[in-house]
């Protein structure tokens, strides 16, 4: 990193928008702070860093606020060369941009859509995978699978609220297998939130979630 | 490049569609446009855009590229000699990424329901958080524009492009709520830069006519309520 050179990331621990970006310095190797939000009690800097959204994740470059993860990736992997994340030729580029944009529309992490819903959705980015090659990117981790294997962790602790199999190996043999070798890689995996806290979080967004749905009917 | 080579499924009213053709138009590039019904899409168009079913699909070389975004991106790529779409610096992009996915995500959705919403207090409701939207998009072009008169700074770039495509339906909407949404006095700089953009001779031709779209809007609208009525 050249010195100087001051990359923080303001995050929640149980954003998978929020590990998106450090996956995407991690696989650069760029150094950064990591400064966890408390949600509950937005700090003035984000509020002063992403005053239109006022949400995380934002990464902080040079003092330079840069918001929405997806964005985020692109900005990283433009700043920082190494190890591209998206594929050169902009064909690929264009069909990695589309499968991060599905991702984002359909398996928002707050969706209230039918997890059934969510489940043909897989099936569907299953199809953007090929036989063969273990990432979206190919031989190496790439841009989709950044922003897409966090579903293996969060799609499976949904899939265990509500009873339902989100990422299932018979139906989409082939993103399972991806999101696992995502997320079994161990610079990836020292990012993510603990499991067991992870799925307590879960069930009590859900719960506010279903109170609040009750109550406005 | 011969024109077989890169065909646009598009249709007329679509401020998506018109992103792609005022980008083919910046880049000089000669295109094959094929109407498509909305509710009779053509084989091509489910074929190429099989997850999604919509317009505009680009096909270059017989490779399909969906998405308005993706798709003046990847124009922005391939024609490298005609002028760029998107700023050069990483910062810049950033900048008008985040400011497109605002535009697409939160303040053309308020645009659409606006154009279906009865009743004045209902729409004094949506009119003004669009206005909101406007004041911080007021802000993002004397940002962007360091002075001089587009996103872009002086040419026509991918936030002018990705905002000004939705110039048609805001003008429409306009007239069929009866208000004003962009006007000299809150957002001067956006008042200015609207004129100068549609009169770009990339643009001129493609955004529709606002009476057409009001025409438009009128048959959904009939035809929604047709729909619904009680048999």
């Amino acid at each position: 990193m050249a010195t100087g050179e001051e990359v923080k990331v303001l995050g929640y621990w149980s954003s998978p928008y929020a590990l998106r970006v450090k996956w995407a310095l991690k696989l650069k190797a760029v150094e950064f702070d990591y400064m966890e939000e408390d949600l509950t009690n937005k700090s003035a800097l984000l509020l002063q860093l992403n005053p239109v959204h006022k949400k995380i994740p934002v990464l902080l470059h040079n003092g330079k606020p840069v918001a929405e993860s997806l964005v985020i990736m692109e900005y990283v992997d433009e700043t920082w060369k190494q190890n591209p994340l998206l594929p050169q030729h902009p064909h690929q580029r264009a069909i990695a941009r589309f499968w991060a944009k599905f991702v984002d529309e359909k398996e928002g992490e707050e969706q209230e859509k039918a997890a059934k819903e969510a489940r043909e959705h897989l099936k569907t980015l299953e199809s953007g995978l090929e036989e063969g090659k273990p990432f979206f990117g190919g031989e190496s981790i790439g841009f989709v699978d950044i922003a897409a294997a966090w579903i293996g962790v969060w799609g499976e602790i949904t899939g265990e609220i509500v009873g339902i199999k989100l990422v299932d190996e018979e139906a989409m043999p082939l993103l399972t297998a991806c999101f696992q070798a995502v997320l079994q890689t161990p610079l990836l995996k020292e990012c993510l939130p603990p499991r067991a806290e992870l799925l307590e979080h879960s069930k009590r967004f859900r719960q506010k979630l279903m109170a609040a749905a009750a109550a406005s009917t | 490049m011969a024109k077989s080579d890169v065909k646009l499924l598009g249709a007329w009213p679509s401020p998506f569609v018109n992103r792609v053709q005022i980008a083919l138009n910046l880049k000089s590039v000669d295109y094959e446009f094929q109407e498509e019904k909305f509710d009779n899409k053509s084989e091509l168009l489910l074929k190429s855009n099989p997850v999604h079913k919509k317009v505009p699909v680009l096909i270059h070389n017989d490779k399909p590229i969906c998405e308005s975004l993706i798709i003046v991106q990847y124009l922005d790529e391939v024609w490298t000699s005609g002028p760029s779409i998107l700023p050069s610096d990483p910062y810049d992009r950033a900048t008008a990424r985040f400011w497109a996915a605002y535009v697409d995500d939160k303040w053309f959705p308020l645009l659409k329901e606006l154009r279906t919403t009865e009743g004045e207090e209902a729409k004094a409701e949506i009119s003004k958080k669009l206005k909101e939207g406007l004041v911080l998009l007021e802000e993002a072009f004397i940002k962007c524009s360091k002075g001089k008169g587009f996103f872009g700074g002086e040419r026509i770039g991918y936030l002018d492009i990705v905002f000004g495509s939705f110039l048609g339906w805001l003008k429409a909407v306009e007239k069929i709520a009866g208000l004003k949404l962009v006007g000299e006095l809150v957002t001067p700089g956006l008042a200015a830069w609207a004129e100068r953009f549609c009169s770009h001779e990339a643009v001129k031709g493609v955004i529709p006519e606002t009476d057409r779209l009001v025409e438009l809007a009128k048959i959904i609208q009939a035809r929604l309520k047709a729909q619904s009525a009680p048999k």
